[in-house]
C-alpha cells in the first residue's frame, strides 16, 4: 500500500497562498528529496503532511485521512525532525533521544526493552553514543542535529519527514546521514528529507520532487530533476551534471545568465 | 541515566523528610506559650483547652495554608516555565495573581468583606476566573505559547491598573492601608474555614498541572516537534491555564499575592532533576512547600509581633537570591 498520499493539497500562511494543488505520494522503501528554491514550500509541505499547519485538500497516511487521527495515533506513523534546533533545557542526549519513545509508551509507563533498543540503535547510527551523557544544550549544532535525528530514529515511525537534516553537517556526517536513511528506506520505511545540497540529492535519494512557488514542477528519479535546463530555469544556476563514481554528480557552477545579469558579470566572471 | 534517576528519587525523599520537619516545626511557632510536645498533644485532643484551640484554630491552618500554598507556587512555576519554554515564567505571569488580588481589593474597597469576611476570597476567586476567560479567549486556538504570554501581560496590567484606581478612590486611608496590607501577602490570621475553601480549587489544579508531565519533556524540542509527538497543544494549554488558574486563584484569594516562589524553585531544583520538565513538577511542589514554610517561620520568629508580611520576605529574600542565580547562570555562559 502507499504509506502517503497526498492530493490537491493548498495551504496559506498569514494570507499568501505557500502551495497549490499538490500532488505527491510516497511508497514504502523510498528515500525521496525534496528540493527547490528558498520559500518554494518545501517545510511548509512537510508541515501540511504533518497536521501542523491547516490545509485544503487530502491527505491520507497508511490509507487514513490524517486529520481524522489522534495525534498519538498519528506519532507512531510519522516522526518528524523540525529545521528548528532549539532545545529549551539542558537534558542529557539520552533523556532527549528517550523522548522519541513517548508515543509507544503509557503516561507513566517505565521503559521497556523494547524502548531501551530503540534508543541504544539510535545513538549508534547517529554516532552520538559517546555524547550520552553531555548536556544537549552544550552540544555543537551538528552534534545537536545529529541528536534530534536520532530522536526521531527513536519513534521507529514508518515515515520519517526531515525538514533540512543535513545543514550543518560535516561532510562525514552528511554522507553518514544519507546512509542511514537509505539503509531505513531498505528496511521498509519511508523518508523525506528536503534539503539544498542538490550534491546529496542526486546521489543518494531514489526520487527528488522539485517545488517552485508552492508547486510541483518535477517529480521522478535525479537523472530526470536534475537537468541543466531546470535548474537554470527554477534555481537561476548553471550546473555541472555528470556521471561518476558509480553516479549522479551535480555541481552548481554560477548564476545563470540572463538579461541585466549577464552584462555585469560578464566582466567579473570572463 | 540510572543515576539520574537515583538522583532524582533521592532529591525527593530529602525534600519530603524537609518539608515533613518544616511543617511540624510551623506548627510550635507562634506567640501563644505553648510547648512543642504540648501542642502537638493538643492537636489530637479534641478538648477545648486553650491550647487545643490555639493548635487547632490558629496553627494548624497556617501551616496547612504554608503548605499548600507553597505546593501551589512551586508546580504552577515549574510548570508555565516548562509550557511557555521559558525559565522567567512564573504564576504571576498569565494575569491569575493580579485579577485574584483585583477581585480582593474590590471585596475591601466596597466594603462587601467587612460585612462577610468569605466575601473576600470569593471575589478573588471570581477574579481568577475572569482571568483564564480572557486569557483564553485572547490566546485563541493556535495554542502557541506566546500569545498566552501576551494575553497574560495584558491582563495584568489591566488588573494592576484598575487596582491602583481603587487605590486612589480609597474612600478612607484605613481602607487604602486595609488594601495595602492585603496585597502584601500574608498566613496570619486564617482559619480552617480558609483551608476548606482554598483546598478544592488546589487539589483540582494540582492534578490538572501533574498531568502535563509528558507533553512539557516534549515540549522541550519546542512545540511543533512536541504535537509531531503526539502532544495535544490545545489540551496543554486548556490545562496548564485553568490548572494556573485555579491553584494560584486559590492561593492568593486566602493569603494574597506572595511572588519569587514560584520563579526561583524551578530555577533552584531544575539542575537536581537532570532539567527534565515532568520530574521538576513533583520536585517544585515539595521545594516549594519548604521554601513558604519556612520563610512563614521566620516571619514569625525574626519579627515576633510587628507582623512582616510573608509576601514582603519572599521577595526581599528572594530578589538578591534570584541575582545570584542569573549572575552564576551568565558565568556558566561565558
Amino acid at each position: 500500500m502507499i504509506r502517503l498520499v497526498v492530493s490537491n493539497l493548498s495551504a496559506s500562511l498569514g494570507g499568501n497562498t505557500v502551495l497549490r494543488d499538490i500532488a505527491i505520494s510516497v511508497s514504502p522503501g523510498e528515500f525521496v528529496g525534496l528540493i527547490g528554491p528558498n520559500g518554494a514550500g518545501k517545510s511548509t509541505l512537510l508541515r501540511a503532511c504533518l497536521g501542523l499547519i491547516p490545509s485544503s485538500g487530502e491527505i491520507l497516511l497508511a490509507g487514513r485521512d490524517l486529520r481524522q487521527m489522534a495525534a498519538p495515533e498519528l506519532a507512531r506513523h510519522v516522526a518528524y525532525v523540525a529545521q528548528d534546533r532549539d532545545i529549551a533545557w539542558p537534558i542529557t542526549v539520552e533523556a532527549l533521544v528517550d523522548l522519541g519513545r513517548q508515543p509507544h509508551r503509557g503516561a507513566f509507563a517505565r521503559p521497556a526493552a523494547a524502548d531501551r533498543e530503540a534508543v541504544e540503535a539510535a545513538l549508534q547510527r547517529m554516532d552520538i553514543v559517546k555524547l550520552r551523557s553531555r548536556r544537549a544544550t552544550d552540544l555543537s549544532g551538528g552534534e545537536k542535529a545529529r541528536v534530534l535525528i536520532a530522536r526521531a530514529l527513536a519513534q521507529e515511525a514508518d515515515l520519517l519527514l526531515a525538514d533540512e537534516p543535513v545543514a550543518g553537517l560535516d561532510p562525514a556526517h552528511q554522507i553518514a546521514l544519507m546512509q542511514v536513511f537509505r539503509a531505513l528506506a531498505q528496511q521498509g520505511t519511508s523518508v523525506v528529507a528536503s534539503m539544498h545540497d542538490l550534491g546529496l540529492a542526486a546521489r543518494w535519494c531514489d526520487r527528488l520532487v522539485l517545488l517552485e512557488g508552492g508547486h510541483i514542477v518535477a517529480d521522478g528519479p535525479p537523472a530526470t530533476v536534475l537537468t541543466a535546463d531546470l535548474l537554470r530555469r527554477v534555481y537561476g544556476i548553471e550546473a555541472y551534471v555528470a556521471e561518476a563514481a558509480g553516479g549522479l554528480i551535480v555541481q552548481p557552477t554560477r548564476l545563470a545568465q540572463t538579461g541585466i545579469e549577464q552584462e555585469t558579470s560578464r566582466d567579473s566572471t570572463v | 541515566m540510572m543515576t539520574e534517576t537515583a538522583r532524582y528519587r533521592l532529591l525527593i525523599v530529602l525534600l519530603s523528610i524537609v518539608v515533613a520537619i518544616l511543617f511540624v516545626l510551623s506548627l510550635t511557632v507562634g506567640p501563644a506559650d505553648v510547648g512543642p510536645w504540648q501542642g502537638i498533644a493538643g492537636l489530637f485532643t479534641g478538648d477545648d483547652s486553650l491550647i487545643g484551640l490555639v493548635m487547632r484554630e490558629i496553627r494548624l491552618p497556617r501551616a496547612l495554608l504554608g503548605l499548600m500554598i507553597g505546593a501551589t507556587l512551586g508546580l504552577s512555576g515549574a510548570a508555565l516555565q516548562g509550557y511557555l519554554r521559558n525559565p522567567l515564567a512564573e504564576p504571576g505571569l498569565i494575569g491569575v495573581s493580579a485579577s485574584a488580588s483585583l477581585g480582593a481589593v474590590i471585596a475591601i474597597y466596597t466594603g462587601l468583606s467587612a460585612l462577610l469576611p468569605l466575601a473576600l476570597p470569593l471575589m478573588a476567586l471570581a477574579g481568577a476566573l475572569c482571568a483564564v476567560l480572557v486569557v483564553r479567549l485572547m490566546a485563541g486556538a493556535d495554542a502557541r505559547p506566546l500569545s498566552v504570554i501576551l494575553a497574560g501581560v495584558a491582563v495584568s496590567t489591566f488588573a494592576g491598573a484598575m487596582t491602583s484606581l481603587a487605590l486612589n478612590l480609597s474612600p478612607n486611608p484605613f481602607a487604602a492601608l486595609e488594601i495595602m496590607f492585603w496585597m502584601l501577602g500574608s498566613l496570619t490570621d486564617r482559619s480552617m474555614t480558609h483551608v476548606w475553601l482554598s483546598a478544592p480549587f488546589m487539589l483540582v489544579g494540582w492534578l490538572m498541572l501533574a498531568s502535563l508531565g509528558r507533553a512539557l519533556d516534549a515540549l522541550t524540542l519546542g512545540h511543533e516537534t512536541a504535537a509531531s509527538m503526539g502532544v495535544d497543544m490545545n489540551r496543554v494549554q486548556r490545562l496548564a491555564v485553568i490548572g494556573t488558574a485555579a491553584s494560584v486563584g486559590a492561593a492568593t484569594a486566602v493569603a494574597g499575592a506572595i511572588g519569587f516562589v514560584g520563579l526561583v524553585v524551578p530555577h533552584l531544583l531544575r539542575p537536581l532533576v537532570g532539567a527534565r520538565p515532568s520530574r521538576l513538577l513533583f520536585a517544585s511542589a515539595l521545594g516549594g512547600a519548604a521554601l513558604l514554610l519556612a520563610a512563614d517561620i521566620l516571619v514569625r520568629v525574626v519579627a515576633p509581633g510587628r507582623d512582616l508580611k510573608l509576601g514582603v520576605l519572599t521577595a526581599v529574600v528572594g530578589a538578591p537570591f534570584f541575582l545570584v542565580l542569573v549572575m552564576r547562570a551568565r558565568r556558566q555562559m561565558a
